[in-house]
């Protein structure tokens, strides 16, 4: 129990306490309640579902459409690309953004000012959905492969204010000096020094880069015209607008089967492109705070 | 100014070190810059000599001639600026190329002859999309948008912040903020399906809870009525407890003592929120409004297309979606797209411009 204060037992205080534990419990139920619909209606006969019965708990257990999903061929090779693309796409990420977060962070650093200046202005000024495209397909010759959905963009500003602010405000100049003057170079301290006092906020960072990647849509939409190179989500939407057309047809009666198992295949693919990341984050909670950028765009 | 003078003194000290390093010590240093690759050694010189050029004035008074400048920051800070070369690379490549692209706008772009060799238009385009019927309809669906979006998902992560500050227990604290992170993590893709399978007027939640009250369920998703409120209400659904964070850290600093000290002086609970908590937000509430001016400028493009249908463009067909539509969908029309893109960075600025305005009016802070 919580320790009480002096004036808990007010009657202003208890009617306080009350309504917001009231409110907050709604709250976390309109929040939760969507995902856990989802989870059970992807286990349940949609039978049940589809008629409303379902609500609280799986009816008619199956594990048909987690089924149907791995004999996909589709969904499967979606799948295996966005690991790929969301993997390699991460690395690049942060092979691109850390170092140069470090160099930024020094303040014995020249160009410093003037990249800051560079990198910021990209934040504001951009040169608009069409232009990108034919710069990043026709000037750099890079559509539709998987080269696109990896490289472009490796540099996110957002994430190299959090980490140049990190290792502004967390690494000591005092240690870099005392290491200089022991003849340690910049390269080394950045490896054997600086990374491993950042473990927490790098993590985060590394969330952030997978996170954005492996539920990126607009890149698969713009530029993958071959399917063998579709990410996850583009394969998604298509089931999902597909089934969609499917329940169209259905009005007459003749396919309620075929009905049941595509609304059954949309919940499921959900939950299993979901799942990856849902159950990543919990992990590194405890240092989100560290990887919000109060106060960070000092110019 | 006292950046530079700080940089100026520092730099001395270095090349009195410098002067006393023997001679093949420094052609070590040389080899090991050329053994880490040739290229990208030349590209940073070049870097590091535009901007010694830039804060040249200051240099040139220390009297020492300036490629020995030059010479020291680089043996001392060569490292540092391969670190940035690739970012570098990849802004230039990705974020400033595409900005030399938006002169399209102003021409009749084939792509066989190039940007350089296609000829000039003059406003041809922008001509052409006032004189649609759809301009200003595009226009004041995007402001719309934004506008909403605003003024729902600044202040509610606030309140939900300060909810979460009222629980003292670390472990509530953590459950409560385990569960409203959630949704951020799935896919726009994701929410946008889990919106449609609920909405449904036949076999969603939403048309079970019509039908138990009686009423006949209508399509939501096929009203230009509702598309804004579901845009925003799903919005705020995902991205709320994930944007209270920074309030939640920020009220973990208002030390315990001074809340028991404003209850024992008699305050109530809302005095406490309004005269305790609410004041040490502001800060942080300042900044994250400026930022989230910036961000108006590129209201999401994906939920808007994905939420799409034929029924509700009235309202979901905003630039973003038109541009794409006309840029990319069926024959492209490049130029005639990205002189749309134009018109909707300057809608963009202006609104900025607008908003900033009204929050140095009333809040008494602003960007500019």
């Amino acid at each position: 129990m919580k320790k009480k204060g002096p004036f808990a037992s007010a009657p202003n205080e208890i009617a306080f306490r009350a309504a917001v534990c009231a409110i907050t419990a709604v709250i976390l139920l309109l929040t939760a309640y969507p995902l856990y619909y989802v989870l059970i209606a992807s286990v349940s006969s949609q039978q049940h579902v589809m008629a409303g019965r379902v609500y609280f708990l799986p009816m008619g257990f199956t594990l048909e459409g987690y089924a149907e999903l791995a004999g996909d061929g589709a969904i499967l090779r979606g799948y295996a690309n966005t690991v790929f693309y969301a993997l390699a796409g991460t690395a690049l990420g942060m092979a691109v953004t850390t170092p140069c977060a470090y160099a930024l962070s020094r303040r014995d650093f020249w160009a410093r000012r003037w990249l800051m200046v560079f990198f910021l202005v990209t934040m504001f000024f951009s040169g608009g959905m069409i232009p990108t495209y034919l710069a990043i397909t026709k000037t750099l010759g890079m559509g539709s492969g998987s080269l696109v959905m990896i490289v472009p963009f490796c540099l996110n500003v957002f994430n190299l204010i959090i980490l140049r602010t990190y290792f502004e405000t967390n690494l000591p100049r005092e240690l870099w000096e005392s290491a200089q003057l022991d003849g340690c170079s910049n390269a080394r301290y950045f490896a054997v020094v600086a990374l491993p006092l950042s473990k927490a906020v790098l993590s985060v960072i590394m969330l952030y880069f997978l996170v954005g990647k492996w539920n990126d849509y607009f890149s698969g939409l713009l530029y993958i015209r071959d399917e063998k190179y579709l990410p996850l989500q583009n394969v998604l939407r298509s089931i999902l607008t597909r089934t969609e057309a499917m329940a169209g047809q259905f009005q007459s009666g003749t396919n309620i089967e075929a009905l049941h198992r595509a609304n059954l295949i949309k919940f499921s693919s959900i939950v299993a492109s979901s799942m990856p990341m849902m159950a990543l984050y919990p992990f590194l909670q405890k240092y989100f705070e560290k990887g919000v950028m109060i106060g960070s765009v000092k110019g | 100014m006292d950046m530079v003078d700080t940089m100026v003194t520092m730099n001395t000290m270095d090349m009195d070190i410098a002067a006393s390093m023997d001679a093949d010590m420094r052609a070590d240093a040389g080899a090991a810059t050329s053994a880490s690759g040739m290229a990208t050694g030349a590209e940073a010189g070049a870097g590091a000599s535009g901007t010694v050029a830039g804060a040249g004035a200051g240099l040139a008074r220390n009297g020492r001639p300036l490629p020995e400048k030059i010479r020291a920051e680089l043996r001392r800070n060569w490292e540092l600026y391969i670190f940035v070369l690739p970012a570098v690379a990849s802004v230039l490549l990705f974020n400033y190329l595409p900005m030399y692209g938006v002169q399209i706008a102003f021409k009749n772009f084939v792509p066989s002859k190039g940007i350089a060799g296609s000829e000039w238009v003059g406003l041809k385009w922008f001509a052409r999309f006032f004189n649609s019927y759809q301009w200003l309809g595009l226009i004041r669906n995007s402001v719309a948008l934004s506008f909403y979006t605003l003024i729902f998902s600044f202040p509610l992560p606030i309140v939900f912040a300060l909810l979460v500050n009222q629980f003292r227990s670390q472990r509530a604290r953590k459950a409560i903020q385990t569960i409203s992170y959630a949704p951020h993590f799935i896919s726009t893709v994701v929410v946008v399906g889990i919106v449609s399978l609920f909405l449904s007027p036949s076999t969603g939640l939403y048309g079970f809870a019509a039908r138990a009250l009686g009423a006949q369920p209508i399509n939501p998703l096929g009203e230009s009525s509702m598309f804004r409120a579901i845009y925003v209400a799903s919005d705020v659904w995902q991205h709320m407890g994930w944007q209270s964070i920074i309030y939640v850290a920020t009220l973990s600093t208002v030390s315990a003592e001074l809340l028991d000290a404003a209850r024992v002086d008699g305050a109530s609970p809302m005095q406490r929120i309004w005269h305790v908590e609410l004041p040490a937000l502001r800060p942080t509430m300042t900044i994250l409004l400026i930022l989230s001016f910036g961000s108006l400028m590129s209201v999401g493009f994906e939920k808007a297309y994905l939420l799409q249908n034929p029924q509700n463009l009235a309202t979901s067909e905003i630039m973003a979606t038109y541009i794409y539509k006309v840029g990319l969908g069926g024959t492209p029309q490049y130029s005639y797209s990205a002189a749309i893109g134009l018109i909707n960075s300057v809608v963009n600025v202006v609104l900025l411009l607008l908003f900033n305005a009204a929050s140095r009016r009333f809040g008494e802070t602003s960007l500019f």
